[in-house]
């Protein structure tokens, strides 16, 4: 053996044996890459899943999201998770499920067109109380163009009764911050979380400072502590509770069937049963939405024009606001961190103190609908939309709201 | 006068009885065998998960007393997938229909063998969509008339166990409700084994199946039916393809060890160096 390979190979093996020795200590500092960085969207992504104890992802490949995936394949096995390439769209998801339920802080990744078949899984996801994370980068019909217009499809594509909690980040910063979020609010609410990405976030590099992991809050589902004889899978302490959680493999034979099923995990035909789980599936979520759908304000205390906008959108929109203000305009920006469950309590309260609520969009206008039920004729409403695959430029929406009394 | 009450009961959910599987159903047969195999390998059926989709099949587990996943169509072994990789010391059983496994989830079928994934799957084969109303499956055979053939079926059927031999599954066997003795081997073996198993059971569908296919609702007459196509392993190979033409061969079509699957992508020194 040549001298340098044996040097090697000794200090390869050195190197396994420290690192069995540091294993733990080494998985806990490379879970989170606490410092300042340039990252792009989809790997910030990843970093904030990791800082929440992500420990499975299931992807399958799809531009603009197959970041998500490469980074994962490297970062998951090194801390100590496992990282599994679906066959397609459907194996990810339900691997997701089944991963959840066996205890995993699991998530996937995919771009519109593979949110069509994660529909499928997060219908189970719901049903089952399992918690589960879906970065969802969204793109045209088969090309990478920016979007919006999958903010219906988020919600109401599962089919059955839910009520879905879509986070929508507007920068490489809130990809980080919002996926860890989405893992905890997965694991507090026990049901499925969207991070609604965007083309224009998820390919764009920006700073990124990851704190230090102390400085993370992270939540862990309530596993209970109760014996098999006296646990009920689906019972709550309340009409909008959130059941303890037993995993599989414990010895507590639970059902976990997406049939309508009492609190003892039994397929259940009566429709007391069924009012009484799908009326506690929504609520749990609904009841808390002022809690979950955070709002940013800016500019909004003497402003009597509100821009509002999620995701990418708000960054013309604070441009736009930025230029109107220099021109004596008082017009403010409401920041929607989440779109679902819908903000119904910030953007009443906004609809009483505008003249004028325009919401900006790039699709052809399909949250505005919501914001303008809520504001329920109590100020004039406007849609600013964009939908030919570009961003609104801040010019664009101060062209599309020079036409108002309110703004001129 | 005395009762013995069956030894196989204490592995059963018995608030959730009677089951709802029809007079004359192979599935009431396929549970018990399952469970023979448990009660003589002494598994802890407690901490065993059980995997099913949607259909028939599908009810079998929620009659037993382990954890269980049900639901929907085609995705047992996703399901399946996701527990094992993250919790490999779960023990994993999968019941699916002809249609759950090869139909909608025949995708997943392929891939779950290729990759050796280190579950037993148990297709329960009754030769069409019977929870649906009786509908043309994949193993249905060519000609037979069902809700959707009324003029006969127009589609040539699936060899699974062909199928699951060259996908790579690494225990297959294919056994039938008549011959018990040997159900119950099959599935027991296909317990024992360590990677992906798949376990064909011919199973009768009198109320669909029967009716429709065979001009008769009778269990017996099902039964019947389903010895007429069964040829042995051993007697098929003294057979001409000719002679077997129409006919469906029971045994063991495979055995053989391979490492099971742990991930897409992992650290080589976790596992001694190896990729499979």
């Amino acid at each position: 053996m040549e001298k340098g390979q044996r040097e090697k190979g000794q200090r390869e093996k050195g190197q396994r044996e420290k690192g069995q020795r540091e294993k733990g200590q080494r998985e806990k500092e490379n879970r989170v890459l606490s410092g300042v960085h340039f990252m792009q969207g989809n790997y910030a992504a990843v970093e904030g899943a990791l800082a929440a104890g992500c420990d499975f992802f299931a992807g399958y490949p799809i531009t603009p999201a197959n970041e998500v995936s490469e980074r994962m394949s490297q970062r998951l096995p090194a801390v100590g998770g496992v990282f599994l390439q679906g066959e397609d769209e459907l194996c990810s998801i339900n691997a997701v499920a089944g991963a959840s339920l066996a205890g995993a802080k699991a998530m996937t990744a995919t771009a519109s067109a593979g949110y069509d078949y994660l529909q499928e899984g997060l219908e189970y996801g719901v049903a089952v109380e399992a918690p589960m994370v879906v970065v969802d980068v969204q793109r045209c019909r088969g090309e990478n163009f920016a979007t919006q217009a999958d903010i219906m499809q988020v919600h109401w594509g599962p089919a059955g009764d839910h009520e879905m909690i879509v986070l929508a980040p507007s920068s490489v910063q809130e990809l980080f911050d919002f996926t860890v979020r989405a893992f905890n609010l997965a694991e507090e609410y026990r049901t499925p979380v969207i991070v609604l990405s965007e083309t224009t976030i998820a390919l764009m590099r920006e700073r990124l400072v990851i704190p230090e992991a102390d400085k993370i809050p992270v939540v862990n589902r309530k596993w209970t502590t109760k014996t098999p004889e006296e646990y009920l899978p689906f019972k709550a302490d309340s009409e909008w509770g959130v059941p303890e959680f037993s995993g599989l493999g414990r010895g507590y034979h639970t059902i976990y069937s997406i049939n309508p099923h009492d609190e003892k995990g039994s397929i259940e035909w009566d429709p007391d049963a069924f009012e009484r789980l799908y009326t506690r599936i929504p609520a749990k979520v609904a009841r808390n939405r002022k809690k979950i759908s955070t709002v940013q304000r800016y500019g909004l205390d003497d402003a009597k024009v509100a821009l509002v906008a999620y995701g990418s959108e708000v960054r013309p929109c604070i441009d736009a606001m930025d230029v109107l203000r220099e021109g004596g305009k008082k017009v403010g920006v409401m920041k929607l961190d989440a779109p679902w469950p819908f903000p119904e309590e910030a953007i009443e309260e906004l609809s009483k103190n505008m003249d004028l609520v325009a919401t900006v969009e790039m699709n052809v206008g399909k949250y505005a609908g919501e914001i303008e039920r809520a504001c329920r004729g109590r100020c004039r409403t406007a849609r600013v939309t964009k939908n030919r695959g570009l961003i609104h430029s801040p010019e664009e929406i101060l062209e599309s709201l020079s036409g108002f009394e309110e703004v001129r | 006068m005395t009762f013995q009450v069956n030894p196989l009961r204490k592995y059963v959910r018995e608030d959730r009885m009677p089951h709802f599987f029809c007079p004359g159903c192979g599935c009431g047969q396929v549970l018990t065998s399952f469970l023979r195999g448990v009660d003589a390998l002494s598994l802890d059926i407690n901490k065993m998960t059980t995997v099913a989709g949607v259909g028939c099949t599908a009810r079998i587990p929620v009659y037993m007393k382990t954890d269980t996943l049900h639901g929907v169509h085609g995705r047992t072994l996703p399901w399946a997938t996701g527990i094992k990789l993250h919790s490999p010391e779960t023990k994993v059983v999968v019941f699916a229909g002809d249609g759950d496994a090869v139909s909608i989830g025949g995708n997943h079928f392929i891939h779950a063998a290729r990759r050796n994934l280190d579950v037993l799957m148990i297709v329960v084969n009754n030769f069409n969509f019977a929870m649906t109303g009786g509908q043309v499956a994949p193993m249905t055979p060519a000609g037979s008339v069902t809700m959707t053939t009324p003029y006969g079926s127009g589609e040539p059927p699936f060899d699974l166990c062909a199928l699951a031999v060259a996908a790579g599954a690494t225990y297959v066997a294919r056994a039938a409700t008549p011959y018990i003795p040997q159900m119950d081997n099959a599935i027991q073996k296909g317990l024992e084994h360590e990677g992906f198993g798949v376990v064909e059971v011919l199973s009768q569908c009198p109320t669909h199946f029967g009716r429709y296919a065979l001009g008769s609702g009778s269990p017996a007459k099902t039964l019947d039916w389903i010895r007429g196509v069964c040829v042995s392993k051993a007697k098929a190979d003294t057979l001409s393809p000719e002679e077997l033409r129409g006919k469906l061969v029971t045994g063991e079509f495979v055995s053989v060890s391979r490492p099971v699957f742990k991930g897409s992508t992992f650290l080589k020194d976790e596992n001694g160096g190896r990729n499979p």
